[in-house]
């Protein structure tokens, strides 16, 4: 399955499965914490956990084994981070902003009233 | 010539990052970043300014140290459930920030840390309404983002 | 040796990213509102797209990292979309 990692050293094979197993393993973490966790308010914060170090350590795995296996450095993967960085913030701002409005709207739930209408 | 250098500078990184580094996909990427920014100040006039920009290290790694220990936090508190007394709930904190790109990156910041989503910003109260995941009580929650995050932010753009 | 290393993290990783691929499919299909579903749909391409980095890992090939890169990028603007057609949806209503 993996040709080009026979020259590998063991050292950068142990790192590389570190974070391998670390991004996964937080992305796991919080796709449970997102089916367990009852409001939806609390749910939000679950993704985080997949795209703060989820995405940290599968792209540092991913730098890290392009790097070592072809000894020149690939870093290309970072823009994946970068994107993933920038852009959920804006969804769940985005999906929490919605949530607000259709709570108020429907008047369920111990949502915070807005302070004055604009 | 050149209305939004920074941008300009990482567009072009984004090109040779994504085609490989040669001459020609160097001029091809200046030609098109060139372009984009021009585009952009089209769009949109106002522009944010950094007053001390070798401040931003040092919010990187806040950020950064905030990051892991707040995940490991939240992976707790999703595979042990939360201790006794500690609870999920909104937070309505004043800002005294006011520029629109420092107001833009907290956000960023305070909800890609896990355990606090910004929700909802009011522009002519100025108020923030946050949503805490572990709240123990709200007075470290408002001192941790005014004295680690505002405060560095205001000395940065301001 | 670093061959077997590599091959059982690969394995694993793969292993879980595909439970939480599927977590997140549970909540989708049966999250009580709207907005539940869409971000279970988040949630389920951010984990796609982690799933395509490590199947980058496993072969060696450098084409996965294309294909992660457009499934972000789509994926961001769909969700965007979804969350604005929530909120304008309710306001016509």
């Amino acid at each position: 399955m993996i040709q080009s990692a026979i020259d590998l050293p063991v050292w950068a094979a142990c790192l590389v499965a570190f974070f391998l197993l670390i991004g996964s393993g937080l992305a796991l973490i919080g796709a449970i914490g997102f089916l367990r966790l009852p409001t939806f308010y609390e749910r939000i914060h679950a993704p985080t956990l997949g795209t703060s170090w989820g995405v940290g350590g599968i792209v540092l795995a991913s730098i890290l084994y392009f790097s070592l296996s072809s000894s020149r450095l690939a870093v290309h993967e970072i823009l994946i981070g970068i994107f993933v960085t920038v852009t959920t913030p804006v969804t769940l701002m985005l999906l929490a902003r919605a949530a607000l409005h259709r709570d108020r709207a429907e008047r369920n739930g111990n949502v915070p009233e807005r302070k004055r209408e604009i | 010539m050149l209305p939004y250098p920074l941008l300009t500078l990482s567009l072009v990184l984004m090109w040779l990052l994504l085609n490989g580094f040669s001459f020609g996909h160097l001029l091809l990427g200046s030609f098109v970043a060139i372009f984009a920014s021009w585009g952009m100040a089209a769009l949109r006039p106002e522009k944010p300014r950094l007053r001390k920009w070798y401040l931003l290290p040092k919010l990187f790694w806040l950020v950064f140290v905030d990051v892991i220990r707040s995940n490991l936090a939240v992976a707790l508190v999703i595979l042990r459930g939360r201790p006794r007394g500690h609870t999920a709930g909104f937070l309505t904190m004043p800002l005294e920030l006011q520029d629109r790109t420092a107001l833009a990156i907290l956000a960023v910041i305070l909800t890609s840390v896990p355990g606090s989503a910004w929700l909802e910003y009011d522009a002519s109260e100025r108020h923030v309404l946050l949503h805490v995941l572990d709240l123990i009580d709200e007075e470290t929650w408002v001192d941790m983002v005014k004295n680690r995050y505002e405060k560095l932010l205001m000395e940065i753009f301001e | 040796m670093s061959t077997i290393i590599l091959f059982t993290a690969v394995s694993l990783a793969q292993f879980m990213l595909a439970g939480a691929m599927a977590l997140a499919a549970i909540r989708m299909f049966c999250g009580p509102r709207a907005q539940d579903r869409i971000i279970g749909l988040d949630s389920l391409y951010i984990n796609a797209m982690l799933l395509l980095v490590t199947f980058g890992i496993g072969t060696g090939r450098v084409i996965y990292f294309e294909a992660a890169l457009v499934i972000g990028m789509l994926g961001f603007i769909s969700t965007v979309a979804l969350a604005k057609f929530l909120m304008r949806g309710e306001v016509i209503e």
